[in-house]
């Protein structure tokens, strides 16, 4: 994990040095006197050789300091913590909306294998994992706010600071946005994952002692099947942040990834690198937890050193 | 090849998707005369007008002809994927193998590959687009990048089994050498998984681009693609839904007919495959 953490933190970090030209300049745009260009190059210290520029950033990262936005004038941590609370929100709600729906409807495929709702269901999730998330959100957004007026179109109220939690209605839309496709993919694989270990020896003994059918699809199928389920749930996480990105800047929503969009247009590399840093940190920590995950799930995996 | 065909025309619908994909390159190659008219042509009395005869899409806030843009965006579509996909694949591949042949540069290269995937795509894409500044060239590179990891991770762990195979040994010990071997021996049976993963990588590149558009970093805005079409009729969202309608009704037909023949060609090619990549 820590090498990891290292080469991530050398790409992050070189991002801002790819930038051709002097990323000063870039980022302040072309209106800039020489004197800002020189101010901000001194204060990001850019004058400096890079092993140092490098050593600083980490060292300042180490202690938790991201550095400070160029367009806020704050700095980074600030910015980030200031989306998190929608962020969050709409990534548990789709979460839930995934593992609740995306589950069961996956294991009743498999369980009934080619019937017509297998059908139907497979179907329905090469579909929707062939619509791209900008467009099912401007849809629904036509539909259920525009049309309809059940939604509100854009936008998200804090329910931390005005204790309301009517104001998760804002987040509908958005939650069923962004977990459609992944749903989709919840789908596919807890079915092709139960299919698998149904064609193995030891679901044919549960049966053969003569466990009822729910006990079989539930305790012995289903509880293997997770082994492979969970080991994506990295690959969840990853996809679930690039939705994320795309949905809060359809429904307008103040969260982490409307920030990051529009400090890529305003080029305020600072929190590119911040929101960057943060997102692989919890990547690295989820994969963490379904290593943890899979000794438990699985007693024959065992991690020595 | 005619087997192949055979086996798609079984299944009716992944039948209908190469159909429909064969039409969209055709389309895409004879543009100028499938559009019938010029897709930046600006006509201000036509402007917002619902499908009919003679604009059979309609048209958009500047007066230009939806099915003309539509059949462009094709082009563009099939442009900005094959660009994809051959950067993706020719250094997945280049990666790839090299790294399964010299294993000391394989730790080195997988390493970074496997800290890249931790990095969401679209969101790696968005960074490099706004470094690069937004052409269709470095559009391609963008996403094509993203791509590359996961080709050299599958290329990777398929050369490092060949490596293995007795027919490899046989000629690493009658003499051939390392370029010989690979060039020769390892890249042809990798074609059939190559071609399966050209029409995912296809498919994604379609959905990747496309929301570069909508986010403001992809193409420039003046190029006709179905990502910035779907961009503008944002805004004339209740005036104009056809706007919204049918280039978004393109890309999740193209991304259906690449997924659905992409699994035929999975099946019939070989079944390995399927365990390689989960």
């Amino acid at each position: 994990m820590i090498p990891t953490l290292f080469i991530s933190a050398v790409i992050i970090f070189s991002f801002i040095h790819l930038i051709p030209g002097d990323p000063a300049s870039v980022m302040l745009g072309e209106q800039a006197t020489p004197e800002q260009v020189e101010a901000l190059k001194e204060h990001l210290g850019l004058n400096q050789p890079l092993y140092v520029q490098f050593i600083r950033w980490l060292g300042n990262v180490l202690r938790g300091d991201l550095g400070q936005s160029v367009f806020f004038q704050e700095p980074v941590t600030k910015v980030i913590a200031s989306g998190a609370e929608t962020s969050l929100w709409l990534a548990s709600i789709s979460m839930a909306l995934i593992l609740f729906l995306g589950i069961p409807i996956g294991m009743l495929s498999a369980i009934k294998y080619n019937s017509f709702w297998d059908q139907a269901v497979s179907g329905g999730a090469m579909f929707a994992a062939a619509v791209p998330t900008f467009w099912l959100g401007l849809n629904l957004m036509f539909v259920f706010a525009v049309v309809l007026g059940w939604f509100p179109s854009s936008g998200f109220p804090s329910i931390v600071e005005s204790g309301d939690f009517t104001h998760l209605r804002y987040l509908i839309l958005p939650a069923v946005t962004l977990a459609a496709p992944n749903s989709a993919l919840i789908i596919r694989l807890v079915r092709a994952s139960m299919l698998d270990v149904m064609k193995d020896d030891y679901v044919r003994t549960a049966r053969a002692k003569g466990l009822s059918e729910w006990a079989v699809n539930l305790r012995h199928v289903f509880r293997n099947s997770l082994l492979s389920i969970v080991a994506t749930l990295g690959f969840t996480f990853v996809a679930l942040v690039s939705g994320t990105v795309v949905t809060e800047t359809v429904f307008s929503l103040p969260g982490i990834g409307r920030l990051v969009v529009q400090s890529v247009l305003r080029r305020d590399y600072p929190v590119i690198q911040g929101v960057i840093l943060v997102i692989v940190l919890l990547y690295l920590v989820i994969n963490l937890i379904v290593d943890i995950l899979y000794t438990y799930l699985d007693p024959r995996v065992k991690y020595d050193d | 090849m005619l087997k192949l065909l055979q086996q798609l025309y079984k299944r009716k619908v992944a039948f209908a998707g190469f159909v429909f994909m064969v039409a969209l390159v055709l389309s895409a190659l004879l543009a100028p005369w499938v559009s019938g008219s010029d897709p930046l042509e600006i006509n201000p009395i036509e402007r917002l007008q619902s499908p009919s005869a003679s604009h059979w899409f309609g048209t958009d806030n500047f007066g230009r002809d939806t099915w003309s843009r539509v059949i462009y965006g094709a082009r563009m579509t099939v442009i900005t994927g094959l660009g994809v996909v051959i950067f993706a694949i020719f250094f997945g591949v280049l990666f790839g193998t090299l790294s399964a042949y010299y294993q000391g540069l394989g730790l080195v290269l997988m390493r970074i590959v496997d800290v890249m995937m931790a990095f969401p795509s679209l969101l790696l894409a968005l960074v490099l687009v706004s470094i690069l500044n937004p052409s269709v060239i470095n559009v391609i590179i963008a996403v094509g990048i993203t791509y590359l990891t996961t080709t050299a991770r599958i290329i990777y762990s398929l050369t490092l089994k060949l490596r293995e195979e007795p027919f490899v040994e046989a000629i690493i010990s009658a003499g051939a050498g390392h370029f010989r071997v690979i060039a020769r021996h390892i890249i042809p049976n990798l074609i059939s998984p190559i071609i399966v993963q050209a029409t995912f990588i296809f498919a994604f590149a379609l959905l990747q681009t496309a929301a570069l558009d909508f986010l403001g970093v992809g193409l420039p805005p003046e190029i006709p693609s179905w990502g910035n079409m779907l961009t503008e009729a944002r805004m004339y969202i209740t005036r104009a839904p056809w706007l919204l309608f049918f280039p978004g009704i393109m890309i999740v037909l193209t991304v259906l007919s690449l997924n659905l023949v992409g699994d035929v060609l999975r099946d019939r090619l070989d079944p390995r495959f399927q365990d390689d990549v989960g």
